[in-house]
């Protein structure tokens, strides 16, 4: 191993770098098990790639291919099933945990000064990983993921003025066909990990160079300890990273991810249709708003209401000017506590409904 | 007073404005043909004007059928007294494809939860609109549907 080092160190120079690392430090603190959050988010989309990479080498793209590759995959192919429940489970899973990281972030108000840009990257990574989620939901073109994708490129298209022409581009025509499945491939498996990349690489970068943000203290002289990040944290990291992967695997093998019936482009929706759990809470109020508030179609109005929400949100390390300074905000805490309230009452709401 | 820039100063400004312009225009000659290739070609097949959907004995009183119009989904209901009536089965709310409901004698939508009467007129849920109306004529027998 030495003589690798003194190899490697010949010609690249590493022993900075080394420094670097061996002097970095996370805090210890009551909020600091958050801190792991963001790793854990990590992990399942390195499982993802991994798996993603795998399902391509059978996976064949097509209205008239694509069911049936998976098919074959899931009853043919040795532990084909297991490695695409693998990748749906973890698919959810890596959401799950990107709010859980997400959420922690903003109550910890993370995001303050010097962190905005690495809240920016953060949440443009959420939405990309809700985008592969909602591309890579069709790829296997069946019934389900069919209608998803007409409702889901329909609420695109209400968006007032870009909408319709956002909707042809998505769609690859006026309708969800053959050439949709073409384009969200091309989405799932190239243009999206590739804007990915550059987010994350931006996020984690800005991790490493800045360090962990400790939450706002009333004593602000108060001294945190802290641990060293290797060996300590990057232990109990990878321990929790094994944690995770036997969760997953329970999960891809007691709950495996069904199929489902081939998309028929002239059945009926099926009864009780309903989207993933991350969309469900929008969903949910979707269904709610009446059809028309005051001159404007309840969709619409409900697709902007959550544009601009989500627009806030992302731009709170610059509206949050208290934290920034270093003092208490409450009222941005409360906000954040209603919108966890909010979201997870009405995606029990929608479960219950379905 | 010199009113007038030097000559070396407007020769510099020309040679910014036409060096400006052409790699603008370099970059739109890029930009325009990825754009154009984005924009999918429009889908031209003989537009479907009628469909013949079947023989009039083929459907049950109070029942729906969904059959192909073109490349869109049509949905042709029989009522309770045998008379035709048809519609686009795609749902004005969000476009998910409807269905007849025996149950409750009239045309839902699952995705959510969208009613319209046997008119075709959105009655309860998210639709915002009826569902467009196509005319329904009885030829020889068999049962032909025509955009109104």
């Amino acid at each position: 191993m030495n003589r690798l080092y003194q190899w490697l160190d010949e010609r690249v120079s590493l022993s900075g770098f080394i420094e670097f690392i061996k002097h970095k430090e996370v805090p210890k603190h009551r909020h600091s098990v958050w801190y792991y959050f963001g790793g854990v988010t990590l992990f399942l989309f390195i499982v993802q790639v991994i798996s993603g990479i795998l399902l391509l080498f059978y996976y064949r793209p097509g209205a008239d291919t694509a069911f049936e590759s998976i098919k074959f995959l899931m009853t043919k192919v040795q532990f084909g099933w297991l490695i695409r429940s693998i990748h749906s489970w973890s698919a959810n899973l890596m959401i799950l945990a990107a709010f859980i990281h997400m959420f922690s972030v903003y109550l910890t108000k993370a995001y303050r000064k010097p962190r905005e840009i690495t809240w920016i990257t953060g949440m443009l990574l959420f939405f990309m990983a809700l985008a592969f989620g909602f591309s890579g939901y069709l790829l296997p073109w069946n019934e389900l993921a069919f209608f998803a994708t007409k409702v889901g490129t329909d609420i695109a298209g209400s968006v007032p003025l870009i909408g319709k022409p956002m909707l042809v581009l998505l769609r690859g025509g006026d309708n969800v066909t053959g050439a949709t499945l073409s384009r969200f491939f091309g989405f799932h498996v190239a243009l999206f990990p590739a804007i990915f990349t550059v987010l994350l690489g931006i996020h984690l970068f800005l991790v490493q160079v800045q360090g962990m943000s400790t939450p706002l203290h009333p004593k602000e002289n108060e001294k945190i300890d802290s641990m060293p990040f290797f060996p300590n944290f990057a232990l109990r990291d990878l321990l929790l990273w094994l944690i995770v992967l036997n969760i997953l695997a329970i999960l891809a093998v007691f709950f495996p991810w069904e199929l489902g019936v081939k998309a028929d482009l002239f059945a009926p929706a099926p009864a009780g249709i309903s989207p993933e759990w991350y969309f469900l809470f929008m969903f949910q109020i979707l269904k709610l708003l009446p059809s028309n508030i005051l001159f404007i179609e309840g969709e619409v109005f409900g697709v902007v209401m959550f544009g601009i929400a989500g627009a806030l949100w992302t731009l709170v390390p610059f509206l949050d000017k208290k934290s920034s300074r270093g003092e208490k905000s409450r009222f941005f805490t409360y906000v954040g506590i209603f919108a966890i309230i909010f979201i997870i009452v009405f995606t029990i709401v929608g479960w219950l409904a379905s | 007073m010199n009113h007038q820039s030097p000559p070396q100063d407007t020769k510099r400004d020309f040679l910014k404005y036409a060096l400006s312009g052409g790699v603008l225009a370099w970059l739109t000659s890029i930009l325009y043909p990825i754009l154009a290739y984005l924009n999918p070609p429009k889908v031209t097949g003989a537009q479907v004007t009628s469909v013949k959907v079947g023989k009039v004995e083929d459907f049950e009183d109070d029942s729906g059928t969904i059959f192909r119009f073109g490349n869109q989904p049509g949905i042709l209901i029989k009522t309770k007294d045998g008379e035709f009536k048809a519609f686009s089965a795609t749902c004005t709310h969000l476009d998910c494809t409807v269905q007849y409901r025996q149950d409750m004698g009239l045309i839902w939508c699952a995705c959510h939860n969208g009613r319209y009467d046997l008119s075709g007129r959105n009655i309860a849920g998210p639709p915002p609109r009826p569902l467009e109306a196509y005319s329904v004529i009885i030829k020889n027998d068999e049962v032909l549907v025509t955009k109104s």
